[in-house]
């Protein structure tokens, strides 16, 4: 007979023996450990890239030099083959989304979140993998995979050399991309395309 | 070239744990100023408590008082101590076996100097004034008969 999941083990639902002094007290329930890590934060020499290239509302990527992938933001490597990826490659700020997540419950330390919103996995055109936004000016109900969408920035004279300039993704009204292309689905069709044709 | 880039990045998580109720007696305990062991089929006495026995695995439930005085087992010398330290002074940090416990707990040794601690000398416990159902409503331990 297997336990059932759901029942805490004998000693965490058992009763303890007090000395006397504790018999009448009102019992310690919880505990707060919070885990704060300070870090002094460097970016590498492709993250740099990417960050300074942001402060004249441009978006970089790299291309692997094995398959051509692009990969956002950069990271000096494609990971799959370990290849250096010197090439970077200047992408639009309009893409789709790839998949998302509707959060209604508040974040401690993001007070800047109105809830609900929505983060997403953004696949710009002409980059092979996703990488993290908000999506709004749209109905949370509304969000679906494959909807095409455009960066709204902060205004030219507030850009820095962040990826935080990007305020959000915006709908750009165009038809959506079939969810069969869209996210990480989009490299897989290609690669079958290629295929065929090859 | 341009300039090199840095940046704060501060990850922190606010956790609250359930304690159940042997960890939960632990800190009740401390809040009300008594520091409790917990009471193995031998009749050995670990301290802090566990809900298993180490080495047979079974429940253990009979929490016992032990302390406040001990023994100091072994210690080192932190100086000065991390920003996120409990301790803002230099402290020692020992291995003490509380009177009635067979198993030395982890603290923070509150003496001036290196100079004031040795192996086998007698320490009790300082207790916070306020409390909450903490390990830091220990402030630590300091050579027996210093707080009198």
């Amino acid at each position: 007979m297997s336990a059932d999941p759901s029942i805490p083990p004998a000693a965490l639902s058992g009763e303890v023996s007090l000395p006397e002094q504790l018999a009448d007290v009102e019992p310690v329930r919880s505990v707060r450990t919070p885990i704060r890590l300070e870090y002094d934060f460097i970016p590498g020499s492709a993250s740099s890239g990417y960050l300074n290239a942001f402060a004249d509302r441009k978006i970089l990527g790299q291309r692997s030099p094995v398959d051509g992938a692009v990969f956002v933001p950069p990271r000096g490597v494609d990971p799959r083959h370990g290849a250096a990826t010197p090439d970077y490659v200047e992408l639009p700020d309009t893409g789709h989304v790839g998949g998302f997540c509707v959060t209604r419950l508040p974040i401690p330390g993001r007070d800047d979140l109105e809830i609900p919103y929505v983060s997403a996995w953004i696949h710009l055109d002409g980059a092979d993998i996703g990488f993290l936004g908000l999506v709004a000016g749209i109905d949370t109900s509304e969000v679906r995979m494959g909807m095409r969408v455009r960066a709204v920035w902060k205004p030219d004279d507030e850009l820095g050399r962040t990826a935080e300039n990007i305020l959000y993704w915006e709908p750009t009204g165009e038809p959506d991309i079939p969810v069969t292309a869209a996210g990480t689905n989009a490299w897989h069709a290609k690669q079958a395309a290629a295929g065929e044709q090859g | 070239m341009a300039e090199r880039l840095r940046a704060d990045l501060v990850l922190e998580y606010p956790f609250t744990r359930t304690t159940g109720p042997v960890i939960g007696a632990f800190l009740t305990g401390l809040r009300e100023g008594i520091i409790l062991g917990i009471r193995r089929p031998d009749g050995t006495v670990l301290c802090p408590p566990t809900e298993y026995d180490p080495e047979s695995s079974v429940p253990l439930t009979d929490l016992v008082e032990v302390g406040p005085g001990g023994e100091l087992m072994s210690w080192t010398w932190v100086d000065p101590p991390r920003a996120q330290s409990p301790w803002d002074q230099p402290h020692g940090l020992g291995l003490i076996l509380l009177d009635g416990a067979d198993t030395p707990m982890v603290h923070g040794l509150l003496v001036e100097s290196p100079e004031g601690l040795s192996v086998g000398m007698r320490v009790t416990a300082r207790w916070r004034p306020e409390r909450e159902g903490h390990i830091a409503d220990l402030e630590g331990f300091v050579p027996e008969g210093a707080d009198q």
